[in-house]
């Protein structure tokens, strides 16, 4: 029988964020201020074209700077290969395929010596023909971005032999059975994550050559296995590493793959003997850092004549730049829009990665989603006009709904996009506002996202270790990152909750490796549900450790007690109590730091504080101590992507709706937004203030994405490495959020909860391109949607 | 390389840096004075993350050659705080409002907004907003760091 649960005291509740009270006073340690003894300063120096042989490097007059303690070249470090196809060495030693490629690093006392002695570096190139579209890099006479692959054998191609593939029902029947068919080419660029905390870390070796890495990464463990890798093929095999967090200035997907800063850090170290820190500025920032996949896409759908979905089809093209990292992979969680975001029963989805002599990209806070969303709502708007019906009412038609496997075979358990939907269509006055034209218009688009981990390597696991001292504290050692998302609230509010305490009590350390069980990463939005659900099976643990040693301290406590007291008094009546109310653990329970009896919560006597069971329980005398500490691993039940790309990866998954109302001003081209809704199923609200901050920034980041940010490249050079020319949008930039929050409780999330952390990002810029289209009738297909786009195509249209 | 010594008010203290004369004030507070607080975010004045309050304005502390700070009165987020710890109202309301997320803008978003409080200790939602213009942030959005400057300036009076 279930127990009626009592109403949660934590849980649920906009605890503030007075756990990090130290980033609202400078005390924070982020890692451009950790300093270690000794610790010198790296430099890198990148190429200065987009396709060079290096036909000589002059390093002599950087050696002989004072201050200088080491200058690399890729002739001084092992020639390992590294990165997702291991398609580069850390230092390039014959060839650079890209500016931001490494070609030499410093080690020096200051980082303007480091600077110097970079820029005195001399390398005569030789040019070689590159290659920046990467519609022109896929045709057979192509210049080639590599002649060899990671083996050494010839390629004939700059197609990445990734073949990203996926096929579910009957296309050509569907193409027959469709009354309404659409057909649009929609294109993304670059984005850069504009983490406003630069990209570095420090590699500092001991005496034994074992490696601790301080390091911003947000996959501590998967930095560990690839730095493991590298280490077996530079004669280190077998070394420990530690990878350590510093308080980190941001995420958005940048700190998911090693980069080749931490490998050179890490060579640098090696040579010195020193701890080296490499701390990127600005405008390496934007050059240096890999930013999000741009893509193309071709999309078609059809539906039949009462507006059910019948097809999906889409090819990508997918600019890699000129190695692979994280970004190559995107294609995978694209799958997911593709062929779950609404019901459609026939899906073709086919993307392409091609090598051009671009910066190569990574994840950014979606992965590949927001871009394939963008296709899918683009889609979804010219396929409703065709047919003639209401686009938010297409989409209710064709809404998600619990219990649906998909073509992909994601099991849908909580779905709350129908809530979503409506939500928004109310709050935007969706019906009187819809189709007016004359400068203003509403749009909307819609998300599905994992929120329930997912399963991209073998195991999905998160661990936690929860251990309390005599005095009550908890410590937490999480196996997570915390890179501003709010998970140390959280998941306080959590461990308070399941354990009996209060989130004042809760200590919690994060991202150290030698410290914490395995995680799979702080990605995939699957912080609060992986460490949550680990978090409440450590603290059931802990909890009946307590509660075994209440039932042995209790008794004795309360009969000493007594005898105290009769001692003081000697007419003092013990009374005649029932032990049998505190025998067993089972009777027990704890909450807000006191120990009592399940059925007689508040009895006079058996009522005690935690602290002074923990502190009996500790003290008791020669081989009778006992301390609590448990640990839960947390492998969700869910299954890795088969070779068909099915499998259901996530044990719950986030649905969202984004509406938008713009006005475009038909003589300027600008675009104001007057207001946005932002509905998203999260399961359940652990802390709603927080949860705000997640949808209200990854909105606004959204905006940015679908109006003013592009990292512009031409032949390859990022010409926009500041903050003044990326245009990120400031406080200036008013976008009247509304946030709201539909709460449909989620069996398999911690009280319910499910991720948010990326989807409030994915529907935002397509939903002002359906708004644009509403006000003035262009449709954008390329972001972000300019001024000028929009004066060209009105232009046209006349 | 030249050194230059400055004597100046930091934080309500009397102090003298003895530096490069090449150093900005946020470089002398970090290596110098070893108050970390203020950040280079992009070392050019673009992003704010470096403000401090200099003789009651704020400013961009990367952009200031340490020179110019001779005789001047500096505030960092070090110094908001009251010495027995009380937080100042603002570094409560970010707490609070969740004005804060990975806390590298932090410092200087709560720096222009003592400015402003400082001088108008009842803004509108525009002027709290331009105070801020110069201050970057990725995280929030903006909206919960507005929030917390309202509710600051609410407790305030």
């Amino acid at each position: 029988m279930e127990e009626k649960m009592p109403d949660h005291l934590f849980v649920g509740k906009s605890i503030p964020r007075t756990i990090e009270a130290d980033k609202v006073t400078g005390k924070a340690v982020y890692i451009d201020d950790l300093k270690r003894p000794g610790m010198l300063y790296g430099k890198i120096l990148y190429s200065k074209h987009a396709h060079a042989k290096i036909k000589k490097i002059d390093t002599s007059k950087a050696e002989k700077l004072e201050g200088v303690r080491a200058v690399l070249t890729g002739q001084d470090i092992p020639d390992v290969r590294v990165g997702f196809l291991k398609d580069q060495t850390v230092l390039k030693k014959d060839v650079v395929r890209q500016y931001r490629d490494e070609v030499a690093a410093v080690a020096a006392i200051s980082p303007e010596i480091a600077a110097e002695a970079a820029d005195l570096i001399k390398v005569e190139y030789e040019k070689l023909p590159a290659v920046f579209d990467p519609f022109e890099a896929m045709k057979q006479e192509s210049q080639l971005v590599h002649e060899l692959d990671a083996r050494g054998r010839p390629l004939k191609s700059n197609i990445l032999p990734l073949p990203w593939k996926f096929e579910a029902g009957d296309m050509e029947q569907a193409r027959k059975d469709s009354t309404y068919i659409s057909k649009d080419t929609v294109s993304t660029t670059w984005v850069n994550q504009c983490c406003m905390g630069t990209s570095g870390c420090i590699a500092e070796f001991d005496q034994n050559n074992n490696l601790t890495l301080y390091d911003q990464t947000n996959v501590i463990f998967g930095h560990i296995g690839r730095i493991t890798e590298y280490f077996s093929q530079i004669g280190l095999r077998g070394k420990k590493i530690r990878v350590v967090n510093p308080v980190v200035g941001g995420s958005f997907g940048t700190k998911l793959d090693t980069d080749i800063y931490e490998f050179i850090a890490i060579q640098l170290a090696l040579k010195t003997r020193k701890p080296v820190k490499i701390l990127f500025d600005r405008k390496e920032e934007f050059r240096a850092l890999p930013p999000r996949q741009p893509a193309v896409f071709t999309i078609e759908q059809g539906c039949d004549k009462e507006g059910r979905l019948t097809f999906r089809h889409c090819e990508a093209i997918l600019d890699n730049g000129a190695y692979t990292s994280w970004g190559a992979t995107t294609p995978s969680v694209m799958i997911m829009p593709m062929s779950s975001l609404y019901r459609v029963p026939n899906v073709y989805f086919k993307a392409t990665c091609v090598y051009t002599n671009n910066i190569y990209a990574q994840a950014m806070r979606g992965y590949g989603n927001p871009q394939a969303t963008f296709a899918v709502e683009t889609s979804m708007d010219t396929l409703a006009e065709k047919a003639g019906i209401d686009p938010a009412e297409f989409r209710l038609i064709n809404r998600n709904r619990p219990g649906d496997d998909t073509p992909m075979k994601l099991r849908i358990t909580s779905c709350g996009l129908e809530e979503c939907i409506t939500a928004v269509k109310e709050k935007l006055n969706w019906d009187n506002k819809k189709g007016k034209q004359k400068g203003r218009g509403v749009g909307m688009a819609s998300l599905i996202h994992v929120a329930g981990g997912a399963r991209v390597t073998k195991s999905d696991g998160h661990g936690i270790m929860v251990k309390l001292d005599e005095y009550g504290h908890v410590d937490v050692i999480e196996s997570g990152t915390d890179q501003g998302q709010g998970s140390p609230t959280v998941i306080s509010q959590i461990v308070a909750e399941a354990l009996g305490v209060r989130p004042e009590d809760i200590f919690l350390t994060f991202g150290d490796t030698a410290l914490a069980l395995w995680d799979a990463g702080t990605h995939a939005s699957r912080h609060t549900f992986m460490a949550g659900n680990a978090a409440i099976g450590a603290c059931a643990k802990a909890k009946r450790q307590i509660l075994e040693m209440a039932v042995e301290q209790m008794p004795k406590i309360i009969k000493s007690g007594f005898k105290r007291k009769k001692r003081k008094d000697p007419g003092f009546v013990e009374p005649d109590l029932d032990f049998g109310l505190i025998a067993n653990p089972e009777d027990m329970d704890i909450r807000d730091r006191m120990i009592f009896p399940k059925n007689d919560p508040d009895h006079p006597h058996f009522k005690l504080p935690l602290t002074q069971i923990l502190q009996n329980g500790l003290h008791v005398g020669i081989g009778q101590s006992k301390v609590v500490v448990a640990e839960e691993f947390y492998d969700p039940p869910t299954e890795m992507l088969n070779w068909e790309m099915k499998g259901n990866l996530s044990m719950t998954y986030a649905f969202g709706t984004c509406g938008v109302e713009v006005e475009v001003d038909e003589q300027t081209g600008e675009i104001k937004i007057l207001n946005l809704v932002s509905a998203h199923d999260v399961g359940k609200a652990m802390n709603p203030t927080l949860l705000l901050g997640q949808i209200y920034g990854a909105a606004y980041t959204g905006v940015g994405y679908g109006l003013t940010e592009e990292i512009k490249v031409q032949n390859g050079r990022v010409m926009n490495p500041s903050f003044r020319d990326y245009q990120m949008l400031t406080a200036m930039d008013v976008v009247p959020i509304e946030a709201v929050i539909i709460e449909p409780i989620d069996e398999a999330g911690p009280y319910g909860a499910k991720g948010v952390g990326e989807p409030g990002l994915v529907p935002t810029a397509p939903a002002i391109a359906n708004a644009v289209y509403d006000a003035v009738g262009v449709r954008i297909t390329d972001l972000p949607i300019t001024p000028e786009k929009i004066l060209t195509a009105l232009k046209e249209r006349k | 390389m030249k050194k230059v010594s400055v004597s100046f008010t930091l934080n309500g203290d009397s102090v003298t840096a003895e530096v490069p004369v090449t150093w900005t004030l946020l470089k002398t507070l970090r290596e110098y004075f070893e108050l970390t607080g203020a950040k280079e975010g992009c070392g050019v004045g673009e992003c704010g993350a470096c403000t401090v309050i200099m003789d009651g304005e704020a400013i961009n502390s990367c952009l200031c050659p340490i020179p110019e700070v001779e005789g001047r009165s500096v505030t960092t987020i070090e110094g908001l705080a009251d010495e027995d710890g009380t937080l100042h109202p603002l570094q409560e309301a970010f707490l609070k409002n969740n004005g804060v997320q990975c806390g590298f803008c932090t410092s200087g978003m709560i720096m222009s907004s003592k400015a402003l409080l400082d001088h108008n200790p009842d803004p509108t939602e525009d002027e709290i907003r331009t105070s801020i213009a110069g201050n970057f942030c990725r995280c929030t959005g903006y909206v919960q760091i507005v929030e917390s400057v309202k509710m600051a300036a609410k407790d305030g009076k």
